[in-house]
């Protein structure tokens, strides 16, 4: 049986999401398959407070948009993007 | 990116005629330049001053595929993109877009074009800071659909 090792990842946080985990940015180690859907639940499950702002997020990954079923790889950066308004 | 598109991000006041200057050429005879500055209200309430918050690796990649989009669909070649971040006082300006090409058609409608991609895809966000509270614009939004925001 093949071994499936965790990665470990940066997520950045922006805006409201800054506000509520007051942190800049984070280090999460995820368990295989890491996809963008497992961090989010993860994150979700470690900031409950991030919670009402998740469903209206969309997310990075190495500053590309990104889908739920994208496969996270080791050293990944990965960031929250809620409804922006730039300009 | 080539030496006639350039993207700025910074915390410094822009400034249009520099800006506008770069995009200008003998060969083009229209310049169109947005400027978006900030208003001081917002559905009645006073806003006293914005912060924007900005993801600047991600932005200038935003901006630079934007940019790419112009030559695509108008052949632009001259063209900046600048944001600014951080605290911006009331009727400052927070971006400009200045296109440079020999017809105004294309420079208006790449103007155009470029000044809603940006709003749609750009990782920036902006506060209004009110006497009595702040918001982060948009947070109510349920148009952060990620179909919306990838087509062209």
């Amino acid at each position: 049986m093949i071994a499936h090792p965790n990665v470990t990842i940066t997520v950045l946080l922006f805006a409201m999401y800054r506000e509520r985990v007051s942190e800049n940015c984070l280090r999460l180690t995820v368990e295989h398959p890491a996809t963008v859907f497992s961090v989010l639940q993860q994150l979700q499950v470690e900031h409950p407070d991030i919670g009402p702002l998740v469903e209206h997020t969309l997310v990075a990954v190495n500053q590309e948009y990104a889908e739920g079923d994208q496969i996270l790889s080791e050293g990944d950066e990965l960031a929250l993007i809620p409804p922006v308004s730039g300009g | 990116m080539e030496s006639g598109k350039v993207t700025n991000i910074t915390s410094e006041r822009l400034d249009p005629e520099a800006i506008t200057a770069m995009v200008r050429k003998d060969s083009n005879g229209a310049t169109a330049t947005f400027l978006g500055t900030t208003r001081d209200e917002t559905d009645g309430r006073a806003v006293l001053h914005l912060e924007y918050d900005i993801y600047p690796t991600m932005a200038y990649k935003v901006f630079e595929t934007i940019l790419d989009e112009l030559t695509e669909k108008w052949g632009i070649a001259q063209a900046v993109i600048a944001h600014r971040y951080g605290h911006v006082p009331i009727g400052e300006i927070s971006m400009v877009v200045a296109i440079g090409s020999p017809h105004r058609k294309e420079a208006f409608a790449a103007c155009a074009y470029a000044v809603d991609r940006i709003k749609e895809i750009a990782p920036v966000w902006k506060k209004e800071i009110y006497g009595n509270g702040a918001e982060w614009v948009g947070c109510h939004t349920d148009e952060n659909n990620l179909a919306l925001r990838t087509q062209k």
